[in-house]
């Protein structure tokens, strides 16, 4: 008979171990579910894995991986402080829209003006409109105790309609001879978030990246916060006794990751994407909830998961044109991730134990 | 803006269409969080329900069983988490989540030569003299078997959760899970076939909106219902009757709204589109200072430790 036992402390090993095992295990049953398709799996593999940083266009997609890393790594550094002390802000998606729009908004409203204000401006926008976003949740449920996970989430798709609203209307471009979409900001050189060494795909996100991941490891090791977060999460009775102000806590916590994602989503539309348009997201607020937990909710396993999750999105980017994966098959494959990694995580607090059915 | 465009009878009669999936994902996802499970998935297996319907409505030809294979493919993804959060002890919100994500992309890659087509009509329930009653014919007989089902379902729950031995090891289950495990009870037998019939009513949820509100495939067509349904159990406070209540005014104000796009007021369609999310969250806010009608065990994984 197979018992499980609480182990005393978490494993070292295994806590380290699972996101691998779980990358393992996504490629055998994402290589079925590929072969299942009709697609040789061994090729959608290495097409997905292998083409992007070593294949014959590697020079290419290399500056890509940095491209997609940097907002799903901003974004899950924030989404995993909450996360950690069990206050969870899934309306990631919302607050990346909500900073785009301010970010853009601010920048637009200065056309055609040339100033080194505008960029950093810019940046103070998004991060506020972003912050704003997710303090609605935040102040809502400190002051009448509402579900933040419901509501984040409904503010999505209320972001979302506002997204088209503002694209079809307010930030539209007014020379855009009636296209929906805003005015590019990459033709708009103060306002523009160019690769700082030009064709690195190192743009001002990406360092804000690792300056966040930076941040959040000094936060969470050494600051009186950090701990404040950590002793929640574990032990929320404990948390209690030791005087730790929970109101505080979701307030910090929200407000954090609502930023961090507005800045990414700031830094997303004035580089990579240039223009505000309806269908601007692609979901980076969903996929950082992956990256956050296949991180195990760790400042650098954060930023390893979340290039690696980029990768999958540019393999799959090839897998589709070149071998006719449909898109949807990448996005089931980052979902399986997600399952291998929860279901292997429990041999992280509990061990196997084989012993004789005892008579009883 | 013409309001006399709207016609009363087949804008009430609107109101049970509007609120039937809500009703399914609803009451399943009631039953599920009785015993102390929250299933955040419900949106993911709405969405499955939906192309699994969906697809089989349009190879058989046949709606129900269309309907039944929602209900089968709600079921098995349901599975997926019962799974993880009772065998695997995984945290029950992140748990959720994934199945959410799954079954998003899951659905997509189901739906993919779907997209367009028209699925076969379900043919309203002849209620013979009844129907021809001015307005309360239009209004109450007028409607599919699935609308009629879904009321049958909330009377069912509320008579099964007050009244049976099952609803009340399924209640005891919920409350304190440890002490019905010290009675004997399978607290995880109990929890995995509550999900999967919560699975099974979400998937027949879904494939109402595919198959007879839209009626068509298109990728994420639930849009957030799923998630309206859980917030509906909490404005129900965890109560079968109350949850129809809640539907009904949910899919009156979807009905209003969609009305008022048609009428052309002078709002923009985007605002219109945003209100039945902004309302969730008023609804939220209002109701969410009394949570103790929330079951004792909500959310807290149950392992017993010898």
């Amino acid at each position: 008979m197979i018992a499980l036992v609480k182990r005393p402390e978490p494993s070292r090993v295994f806590s380290l171990a699972a996101p691998l095992l779980a990358v393992l295990a996504t490629m055998v049953f994402g290589g079925l579910l590929f072969a299942v398709l009709g697609k040789d799996p061994i090729e959608a593999i290495a097409t997905i894995f292998w083409e992007p940083l070593f294949g014959e266009f590697a020079f290419f997609y290399r500056p890509q991986l940095l491209i997609k890393g940097a907002p799903l790594v901003l974004i899950a550094i924030g989404l995993s402080l909450g996360f950690k002390a069990g206050i969870w802000n899934i309306g990631a998606e919302g607050q990346y829209i909500m900073g785009a729009l301010f970010g853009a908004g601010a920048g637009l409203a200065f056309y055609p003006l040339e100033s080194a204000f505008i960029f950093p401006l810019m940046v103070l926008a998004g991060a506020f409109g972003g912050w704003v976003w997710a303090m609605i949740p935040a102040v809502l449920k400190v002051k009448f105790g509402t579900n933040e996970i419901l509501v984040s989430l409904m503010l999505v798709y209320v972001a979302e309609q506002f997204l088209a609203s503002m694209s079809l209307g307010l930030l539209r471009n007014p020379e855009g001879m009636g296209f929906p979409g805003s005015r590019n900001l990459q033709q708009y050189s103060s306002a523009h978030n160019a690769d700082l060494i030009a064709g690195s795909g190192m743009h001002w996100g990406v360092v804000v990246a690792l300056i966040a991941v930076i941040f959040a490891y000094v936060l969470l090791a050494r600051h009186r916060l950090g701990f404040a977060i950590r002793v929640t999460g574990e032990a929320p009775r404990a948390a209690a006794f030791s005087g730790i102000n929970p109101a505080r806590l979701v307030l910090f916590c929200l407000g954090m990751s609502g930023l961090l994602a507005g800045l990414a989503g700031m830094f997303e539309v004035s580089g990579p994407a240039g223009q505000v348009t309806i269908d601007f997201n692609v979901g980076y607020g969903f996929t950082a909830i992956i990256v956050a937990f296949l991180g195990r909710l760790h400042p650098v396993g954060i930023l390893l998961a979340g290039l690696l999750m980029a990768l999958t999105y540019i393999g799959g980017d090839i897998a589709q044109s070149k071998m006719g994966l449909p898109a949807a098959a990448i996005q089931v494959f980052q979902g399986m991730l997600l399952f291998f990694l929860l279901a292997l995580d429990l041999f992280t607090n509990y061990r196997l134990q084989f012993k004789r059915a005892e008579a009883v | 803006m013409d309001l006399s465009a709207i016609n009363p009878v087949l804008f009430i009669a609107g109101f049970f269409v509007a609120a039937t999936p809500l009703i399914f994902a609803a009451i399943g996802e009631l039953v599920v969080e009785k015993t102390g499970v929250l299933n955040l998935g419900v949106e993911g297996m709405m969405i499955t329900g939906a192309i699994c319907g969906f697809a089989v409505a349009v190879e058989t030809e046949s709606p129900l069983l269309g309907f039944a294979a929602a209900a089968l493919g709600g079921a098995l993804l349901s599975t997926l988490f019962a799974f993880l959060t009772q065998v695997m002890l995984a945290n029950q919100v992140a748990s959720g989540l994934a199945l959410t994500l799954f079954g998003l992309g899951f659905s997509a890659l189901l739906g993919q030569s779907y997209a367009g087509m028209k699925p076969p009509r379900l043919e309203d329930v002849d209620f013979g003299p009844l129907g021809d009653i001015p307005v309360i014919g239009p209004v109450f007989f007028s409607h599919d078997i699935i609308v009629y089902l879904g009321l049958g379902i909330v009377i069912a729950v509320w008579a099964v959760l007050k009244f049976s031995r099952a609803g009340l090891i399924l209640r005891a289950v919920g409350e304190n899970h440890d002490a019905a495990h010290a009675l004997g009870f399978k607290v995880k037998r109990v929890r995995a076939l509550a999900i999967m019939f919560g699975g099974a009513c979400a998937g027949v949820g879904g494939a109402y909106i595919s198959l007879i509100r839209v009626p068509q495939w298109t990728e994420g067509m639930t849009a957030g219902i799923g998630w309206i349904a859980l917030a509906l159990v909490v404005f129900a406070s965890w109560r079968a009757f109350r949850v129809l209540l809640g539907a009904y005014l949910f899919g009156g104000l979807v009905q209003l709204q969609l009305n008022l796009q048609g009428a052309g007021v002078a709002i923009p369609v985007e605002y219109l589109a945003m209100s039945p999310y902004v309302i969730t969250i008023v609804v939220l806010v209002f109701l969410s200072r009394s949570r103790s009608a929330a079951p004792g065990s909500l959310g807290r994984i149950f392992h017993a430790s010898s």
